[in-house]
C-alpha cells in the first residue's frame, strides 16, 4: 500500500520546487528577447547607449537566470526520485520532449550564454548579437518542449498502453507534438514570460525617471519595455489558454472548476463573476453571473453546453466501472491469456483503465472495490472547486490592470514626454509583483486542476508516488526550503542593489553615481 | 534498424553523454575541488573562475541532458535509480545548487566574507556530486538492493549508508581524484606563472591517486566481487520487460567480457597509461596535459561501463530483477525517434561548442580581471 503521507508530501515538494523555479524562468523567455532588441538596436544604430542598456539589464538577466538554472536542476530529476512509478509508466513519451529539450534548447541556451556575458571583446558586433538571439530562441524552445512535455499530462494522445511492458509507449509522436493543448499551452506561457520580461524593464525604468537618475537611459528602456509589452499582454489576453479548454475531458473539469459550474446550465451559459464554491454541497453559497458571457467565451457558439460537474461525476463513475473491467481483463493478459478475445476485450477498455487505477487509493483490490469505494472515488475524481475558481480570478484580474498599465505606459512613451506622467511611472513600479503573481497562478490552475491525475484520465497521483519514505521526503523537502530560502535572500540583495546603483555598475563612468556631483554617495 | 540495434546503440548513447559530462562539466567541478587549494588569493580565485566563466554554464547541460535521456531511454532505471538512491540524489542536488550562484555571484560584492563563502559553495559544488557519483557506480558493481512489484513498481530495501562500502568509497575518491586531475590540465591550459604551477603540482598529485585508486579498485573487484551474468533471456529484439530473465552470480569480478574479448583489456590499461602520461606532461608543462587526461577519464568510465554490460543496475535483492539494456529501455519508436534527434543535434552541438571553446581561446590573467572587474565573475 502506498503511504498517503509520502503522496502528500511529494506534491508539496513539487508545487514548492515548481512555483519556486517558475519565478525565474519567466523574466528569462521575457527579458532575453529584451536583451535582443536592446543590442539589435545597438548594432543598427551604433549608438553606445544600447549596448550599456543590454549589459546593465544583462546584468541582472544573469542574477536571475543562475537562479532558474539551479532551481530547473530539481525539476529534471525528482520525477524519478519522488515518482517513479510516474516515470516508469509514462517515461516512454514523457522523457522524449525532455531529452530533446536538452539537445536542441538548453545546450543552445546555455553554451550562448557564455559567450554573452564573455564574448563582447572576443566577438564582431554581429556576432555578439547572433550570440544574444541564440540565447532568446534557445530558451523560448526550451519551454516550448517543456510544455509539449506539461501539455501531454493534460491530454494525452498519440499514447497507448502496452500490458507486456505494463506502461504507456509512444504511438504518435506528431499527435504528442502538436497536441492543441501543448500548441495554446506554449503561447500562453512564453507570451507570460514576455509580459514579466516588460513588466520588469518598465518598472525599473521608471523607478529611475521619478529618481530623475540616468533619464536618456531610463526613456529608452520604458520605451522598448512599453512597446513590447503591450504587444504580448494582448498576446496573453487574445490568445489565453482558454482555447485549450475545448479539447480533453479533464480540460472540461478544469473549465467546470474555475467556472464553479455545479450544474450544467442551458446554453448560452451564463458567467460567474463572483462565487463561494461548496464543495460538500456542490453548490455555490452565494453568485453573481453574466448572463450568456461563459459560453461565448468557452464555446464561441450560442448552442453549445459548458458542462458541469452534474454531469462529470456519474460520466466519471460509469468510466470507473468500465475501469475495473479493463484491469480484469489486464491481469487476464498478465498472467498469461493472451488470446486475440482478450486483446480485443482490453483494447476497448484500455482508455477507461486509468478510472479503475483512481480505486487504489481506497482499496488494494480494484476488482473487489465495493459501490461504497465506486462512489468515493468518483466523487474525488474532481479537483476543489474553491482555490481553482479563485486563482483563476486573481489570474484574469492581474492580467488586465497589466493592460491598462502598459496601455498608459505606451501612450506616454508614444507622446515623448521627458520625464513623464508621475502617476503612471509610480502605477508603472507598482505593478512589479503583477506578473508574478498571474503566472504562478496560473500554474495552480492548470496543475492543481489537473488532480486527481498526474496523466489525464491515465494515472492517478496516489499511484505515480515513489517507494519512499516519509523520512526521506521530510529532509528533503526541508533541505530544499532551506537552500531555496537563502539563495532566494542572496538573490533580491544583488538586485535590489544593482537596480539601486543602475548602469553606473557597468563601470563606464558615464552614470549617475559616477558623476563628479553625484561621487560622494557612489557604492562598490 | 532493428530493435536490438537500438537497444545497443541507447547504451553507447547514454555513455557518451555521461563521459560528455565527465569531460566538460568534470573540469569546472575540478576547479571548484582546487579552488580553496591552490587558489590562495582572491585574485588567484578570480582567475581559477574566469577560466570556467564562459563555460560551465554549456558544460553542466551535459549532466541535465544525461539526466533527460536516461528517462526517455530507459525510464525504468531513471525511476528505479533516483527513487531508490534518493538521499543520495538529493544531496548532489543540493551541492549542485552553489554551482550557478556561486559561479555568477560571488564576485558581484567586494566582501572577503562573502566571497568565502560562495567559495565553499563552489568547493562543495565541485566535491561532493562526483564523490557521490563514484560512490553510485562503486554500488552498480556491488548491486543494489531493489525490487519490482507486479505492477512493476520499484521499491529500495537500503539506506543511504549502507551505500557507504570500502569499495563504493574507494570508487568515489578515485572519481573525486580523476576530476581533480582533469581541472588541475585545465587551470595549465588557462592560466599563467605561480597558479600554473601549483596546478601542475595538483594534477602530477592526483594522476598519482588516479592510478593508485583506480588498480586498487581493479584488484578489490576481481578479488572480492562476485558480478552477474544473465543465464536466460527471450530474444533481445522483444519487448521485454525486467520480470522475465534469468541472472546468476559467477562472473568473478566483472570480468567476463573482458575475458571474453581480451582486447578490451587494453581500455583499463589505457586509464593507468593515460594517467602516468598526465602526470608526465603536467611535469613537462606540455598543453597535451588535457588531452591525456581527458584520455584517462574517458578509459575510466569505459572500464567500468564494459564490465557491467549488459547490466545497467544489477539487483542484490533480486538478481533476476536486474535491469539491463535489454529489458529497462523504451520502445522500439520511441529509441528510434531519440535516436534521430541525437544524430542531428549532437554534431551541431559539439559544433558550437567548439567555436565558443576557440573564441575564448587563451589565458585568463591579473590584468583581464582588472580591466573586466565589472564584467567578469
Amino acid at each position: 500500500m502506498i503511504d498517503e503521507t509520502v503522496v502528500d508530501l511529494s506534491r508539496l515538494q513539487f508545487a514548492l520546487t515548481a512555483l519556486y523555479h517558475f519565478l525565474f524562468v519567466p523574466l528569462t523567455l521575457g527579458l532575453s528577447f529584451i536583451l535582443a532588441i536592446m543590442e539589435s538596436c545597438y548594432v543598427l544604430t551604433g549608438k553606445a547607449i544600447y549596448k550599456d542598456m543590454t549589459k546593465f539589464w544583462g546584468k541582472l538577466f544573469g542574477i536571475n537566470f543562475a537562479l532558474g538554472v539551479t532551481t530547473g536542476l530539481t525539476m529534471e530529476f525528482q520525477f524519478g526520485t519522488n515518482w517513479s512509478y510516474y516515470s516508469h509508466y509514462v517515461g516512454d513519451i514523457f522523457g522524449v520532449p525532455l531529452a530533446i529539450e536538452g539537445l536542441m534548447a538548453f545546450f543552445l541556451e546555455s553554451t550562448f550564454i557564455g559567450l554573452f556575458f564573455f564574448g563582447w571583446d572576443r566577438l564582431t558586433k554581429v556576432q555578439h548579437l547572433t550570440c544574444t538571439w541564440l540565447v532568446a530562441i534557445g530558451s523560448n524552445l526550451s519551454a516550448l518542449w517543456i510544455l509539449i512535455a506539461n501539455g501531454w499530462m493534460q491530454y494525452p494522445i498519440g499514447a497507448e498502453f502496452n500490458f507486456e511492458t505494463m506502461r504507456m509507449e509512444l504511438a504518435s509522436f506528431s499527435d504528442v507534438l502538436f497536441n492543441p493543448v501543448a500548441q495554446v499551452k506554449f503561447v500562453h506561457t512564453v507570451a507570460a514570460g514576455y509580459v514579466t520580461g516588460a513588466m520588469f524593464v518598465l518598472s525599473v525604468s521608471s523607478y529611475y525617471l521619478l529618481r530623475k537618475r540616468d533619464i536618456p537611459f531610463a526613456r529608452r528602456s520604458f520605451a522598448i519595455a512599453s512597446s513590447f509589452g503591450l504587444a504580448s499582454i494582448l498576446s496573453v489576453i487574445v490568445l489565453g489558454d482558454e482555447s485549450g479548454y475545448t479539447v480533453g475531458d479533464i480540460q472540461k473539469v478544469k473549465l467546470a472548476a474555475i467556472e464553479a459550474e455545479w450544474e450544467t446550465q442551458e446554453p448560452p451559459a451564463s458567467f460567474t463573476l463572483i462565487a463561494f464554491p461548496n464543495q460538500e454541497e456542490k453548490k455555490n453559497d452565494f453568485q453573481i453571473q453574466i448572463p450568456w458571457a461563459l459560453g461565448l467565451i468557452a464555446t464561441r457558439s450560442l448552442d453549445e453546453k459548458v458542462t458541469g460537474f452534474d454531469q462529470i461525476i456519474p460520466e466519471n463513475e460509469q468510466r470507473i466501472r468500465r475501469g475495473i473491467q479493463a484491469y480484469e481483463l489486464l491481469q487476464k493478459l498478465r498472467s498469461g491469456d493472451t488470446s486475440q478475445e482478450t486483446r480485443n476485450a482490453f483494447a476497448d477498455l484500455q482508455y477507461d483503465l486509468g478510472y479503475g487505477l483512481l480505486l487504489k487509493r481506497y482499496t488494494e483490490n480494484i476488482t473487489d472495490a465495493t459501490e461504497e469505494q465506486i462512489k468515493q472515488a468518483a466523487e474525488h475524481s474532481i479537483p476543489r472547486v474553491a482555490p481553482l475558481f479563485w486563482t483563476f480570478r486573481v489570474m484574469v484580474g492581474a492580467g488586465f490592470i497589466m493592460l491598462f498599465v502598459f496601455i498608459a505606459a505606451f501612450i506616454q512613451s508614444a507622446r515623448h514626454r521627458s520625464a513623464g506622467n508621475r502617476a503612471v511611472l509610480y502605477a508603472c513600479l507598482w505593478s512589479l509583483p503583477l506578473p508574478w503573481i498571474a503566472a504562478e497562478c496560473g500554474w495552480i490552475v492548470a496543475e492543481y486542476g489537473r488532480q486527481p491525475w498526474s496523466i489525464a484520465e491515465v494515472l492517478p497521483t496516489y499511484m505515480s508516488a515513489s517507494s519512499i519514505t516519509r523520512g526521506e521526503v521530510l529532509g528533503s523537502l526541508t533541505a530544499i526550503i532551506a537552500f531555496y530560502t537563502a539563495l532566494a535572500v542572496a538573490e533580491v540583495y544583488l538586485m535590489l542593489r544593482f537596480t539601486r546603483l543602475g548602469p553606473s555598475s557597468l563601470g563606464t563612468g558615464k552614470y549617475h553615481f559616477e558623476l563628479p556631483a553625484n561621487k560622494p554617495q557612489a557604492q562598490a | 534498424m532493428d530493435y536490438e540495434t537500438l537497444k545497443l546503440i541507447w547504451w553507447a548513447l547514454i555513455g557518451v553523454l555521461l563521459i560528455g559530462f565527465a569531460l566538460t562539466d568534470g573540469f569546472d567541478m575540478g576547479v571548484g575541488m582546487l579552488l580553496r587549494v591552490i587558489g590562495k588569493t582572491d585574485m588567484d580565485r578570480r582567475i581559477m573562475i574566469n577560466t570556467v566563466g564562459p563555460h560551465w554554464e554549456g558544460n553542466q547541460v551535459w549532466f541535465v541532458t544525461a539526466g533527460g535521456a536516461i528517462f526517455a531511454a530507459w525510464p525504468m532505471v531513471y525511476a528505479a535509480a533516483f527513487s531508490g538512491l534518493y538521499a543520495a540524489l538529493m544531496i548532489t542536488l543540493c551541492a549542485l545548487f552553489f554551482r550557478p550562484v556561486g559561479f555568477d555571484y560571488r564576485s558581484k560584492i567586494d566582501d572577503p566574507r562573502w566571497r568565502n563563502l560562495w567559495d565553499w559553495g563552489l568547493t562543495i559544488g565541485g566535491v561532493v556530486p562526483p564523490l557521490i557519483f563514484g560512490v553510485a557506480f562503486g554500488n552498480l558493481m556491488l548491486g543494489l538492493p531493489f525490487e519490482l512489484d507486479d505492477l512493476l513498481r520499484p521499491s529500495y530495501h537500503g539506506s543511504f549508508w549502507m551505500l557507504l562500502h570500502p569499495f563504493a568509497l574507494i570508487c568515489g575518491l578515485l572519481s573525486v581524484a580523476m576530476l581533480a586531475m582533469h581541472g588541475g590540465a585545465w587551470l595549465q591550459l588557462k592560466t599563467r606563472g605561480l597558479l600554473h604551477a601549483r596546478a601542475q603540482q595538483a594534477t602530477q598529485l592526483s594522476a598519482l591517486a588516479v592510478i593508485g585508486l583506480f588498480v586498487l579498485a581493479g584488484i578489490w573487484l576481481l578479488v572480492g566481487i562476485d558480478g552477474m551474468h544473465i543465464v536466460d533471456i527471450k530474444p533481445l529484439g522483444d519487448k521485454l520487460n525486467p520480470l522475465a530473465k534469468t541472472v546468476a552470480y559467477g562472473n568473478d569480478g566483472w570480468q567476463a567480457n573482458y575475458s571474453a574479448h581480451p582486447l578490451l583489456w587494453v581500455i583499463p590499461l589505457l586509464g593507468i597509461l593515460m594517467a602516468a602520461a598526465t602526470w608526465l606532461f603536467a611535469r613537462a608543462e606540455s598543453a597535451l596535459v588535457f588531452l591525456t587526461s581527458s584520455l584517462t577519464v574517458t578509459s575510466v568510465i569505459l572500464t567500468a561501463g564494459i564490465a557491467l554490460f549488459p547490466f545497467v543496475m544489477p539487483s542484490s535483492r533480486d538478481p533476476n530483477m536486474s535491469l539491463t539494456l535489454w529489458d529497462a529501455t523504451s520502445s522500439e519508436l520511441t529509441l528510434g525517434l531519440m535516436f534521430a534527434a541525437a544524430v542531428i543535434f549532437v554534431p551541431i552541438i559539439l559544433l558550437y561548442t567548439l567555436w565558443c571553446y576557440r573564441k575564448m581561446y587563451g589565458r585568463v590573467t591579473r590584468e583581464y580581471i582588472e580591466e573586466n572587474s565589472h564584467s567578469s565573475y
